[in-house]
């Protein structure tokens, strides 16, 4: 199955504080393991939200909103698509991971849709 | 919804019966507990393969070491429940299965004495003992090592099919059986006897080098792509997908890559996957029936995966030297994947690149897909042609293609009659439930058509 995580990081993706070269490296160690066993298919970091725009469709009306948003933890930082044989072995895969702070949500990827 | 039977790689690893309180519904305690084999079962999924690896380079060989990670694992069943899962599970269940192997190589020792190997043996695993973490680091090669042996000649094809699911997969005994409609006693049987083989033919866990190397990687690259077409055209039952077993080979593929960056054709048959994977959502219909390529709705194929495939044959390119027989495949699954519409697709690159096929891995089954791609870029009658002088081939007395690529150049040709016959026959030949119906259905629109003559 395929899984999307999402990397809420709070404050985090709006503070323009690069991570430690140190965090970085932890970083890019994790994600390689990631790699070599076969699980990450995409991963992206996005943009701060001061950046990004917003679309509401409401009937025909369509709203344009300029960011930045400000229900911070809930704003997505980054995301990978992980190929995964089960919700577990992603979690287990999320709990190896360096970070000491932010929350990450795990989303099923629905597929095969009409089978 | 999937199928029960495509869901086979993916269901719960049967290490063990969940204890759920039949009383007064679950306590905290037993909640805790059906987390913690949760947890196990997926961290096994993650481990296994490592572990195994780590193991039989100790051990020297795979029979020992997938006993004493199974040791290991019931350890942990054991104690993990009551006491946590500990932070660090891969290296608990490499530290336990280690003390294990310490315990064996002694016994082994004591009983026999005169091999002065053994005391060499327990120094080995000693030393991993203190190497923790080296050997973390380190599995790379152990993986490689342990894919190679599983992987084998000396073992039949099935055998290592099997053996490779389970070493290599974390895979139970049952869920492989599940995949490819066997009983379980079958898989069992061909587990315990591939590892026999192993044993008896003194196979050493090692990567193997120069041409050695090049002959032991073919048999590597065939039996990921044999668990990959099963799922992709099971060759017999109910399903004509069973995408678990794709998203199976294609993870090992994608793991192999990163193990033996330098091998063009590891590319090469990770390309050919991903680009076929990307069709598992199209080339089946509504109630089940397959959809072929050339009816297949583009919208639904996925963009990532061609993407990838595209990225893994573009890799295989810059490492140089002639394409291979899995990157040429790939090349001409690139084909189709880069044309927008059926209409667009380029045939006559795609016969030059079947010529080179054939050049490079002759066989009839590659003669008639370059019929097929010759007849779509040359018209029916020189397909027809090339597929008349395949007819009397007795490798493909019984392959149910030969008359079903006959029937579609006939009705082309607008000999309705013909191709009927040769639909029907195809449909007598495939063991494939939804591809006769298929078929069947083709041989009624031809009867059709020529009523209508």
């Amino acid at each position: 199955m395929r899984v999307l995580i999402m990397a809420k990081e709070g404050n985090q993706s709006e503070a323009a504080t690069p991570p430690t070269p140190e965090a970085m490296a932890e970083y890019q160690k994790f994600n390689e393991d990631l790699v070599k066993a076969g699980v990450v298919l995409e991963a992206g970091r996005l943009t701060p939200s001061s950046q990004s725009k917003r679309v509401r469709f409401d009937g025909k009306k369509r709203t344009v909103i300029d960011g930045p948003f400000t229900e911070t933890k809930e704003l997505v930082a980054g995301y990978w698509l992980w190929q995964v044989r089960s919700i577990d072995e992603a979690i287990e895969w999320l709990k190896r991971s360096p970070y000491d702070g932010g929350t990450f949500e795990v989303r099923e990827v629905v597929e095969f849709e009409g089978m | 919804m999937r199928s029960s039977s495509s869901r086979a790689c993916e269901g719960a690893l049967a290490i063990g019966p969940r204890k759920e309180d039949a009383g007064a519904g679950p306590g905290r305690r037993d909640l805790a507990a059906t987390e913690a084999h949760r947890a196990i079962e997926a961290i096994w999924r993650i481990e296994s393969a490592r572990l195994i690896a780590g193991l039989a380079r100790v051990v020297g060989d795979i029979g020992t070491a997938e006993e004493l990670a199974q040791d290991a694992l019931v350890a942990a069943l054991e104690q993990w429940p009551a006491e946590g899962v500990p932070e660090r599970p891969g290296a608990w269940l490499m530290g336990t299965a280690k003390h294990r192997a310490i315990d064996l190589i002694r016994r082994r020792k004591t009983l026999e004495r005169k091999h002065e190997e053994m005391g060499r043996d327990v120094e080995r695993v000693q030393e991993g003992l203190d190497l923790d973490t080296a050997i973390e680091e380190e599995v790379g090669d152990d993986l490689l090592g342990l894919i190679f042996t599983a992987c084998h000649p000396v073992l039949s094809k099935d055998a290592r099919v099997a053996l490779t699911l389970r070493v290599l997969g974390g895979l139970t005994t049952e869920e492989i059986a599940r995949a490819f409609l066997v009983p379980v006693s079958t898989i069992a049987q061909r587990i315990v006897r591939a590892k026999r083989t192993l044993a008896e033919a003194h196979v050493r866990f090692e990567v193997p080098d120069g041409a050695e190397r090049v002959a032991r990687l073919a048999s590597v690259l065939e039996v990921i792509y044999l668990i990959f077409n099963e799922g992709y055209s099971a060759t017999a039952g109910q399903d004509w997908v069973r995408p678990a077993l794709c998203e199976e080979a294609l993870r090992q593929g994608r793991v192999l890559a990163e193990l033996a960056p330098t091998e063009p054709e590891v590319h090469g048959v990770v390309a050919l996957m991903e680009i076929q994977a990307s069709r598992l959502a199209a080339r089946v219909g509504p109630s089940g029936e397959p959809v072929l390529l050339l009816d297949q709705d583009r919208a639904r194929w996925d963009r990532l995966l061609i993407r990838r495939g595209l990225a893994a044959l573009e890799r295989a390119e810059r490492l140089g030297g002639a394409l291979g027989p899995y990157a040429l495949q790939a090349a001409i699954a690139a084909c189709h994947a880069r044309a927008t519409t059926a209409a667009e697709t380029d045939w006559p690159r795609i016969v030059a690149l079947y010529d080179a096929v054939a050049q490079l891995a002759p066989s009839p089954v590659v003669e008639l897909n370059r019929a097929v791609a010759v007849g779509m870029a040359f018209g029916p009658a020189a397909g027809l042609d090339l597929v008349d002088a395949l007819v009397a081939e007795p490798s493909l007395k019984s392959y149910h293609l030969l008359p079903a690529v006959r029937g579609d150049l006939l009705r082309k040709l607008g000999r309705p009659e013909e191709a009927r016959a040769e639909f029907e026959r195809a449909a007598s030949l495939t063991e494939n439930v939804r591809e006769r119906e298929l078929l069947q259905k083709r041989a009624v629109e031809c009867a059709a058509e020529r009523m209508a003559r």
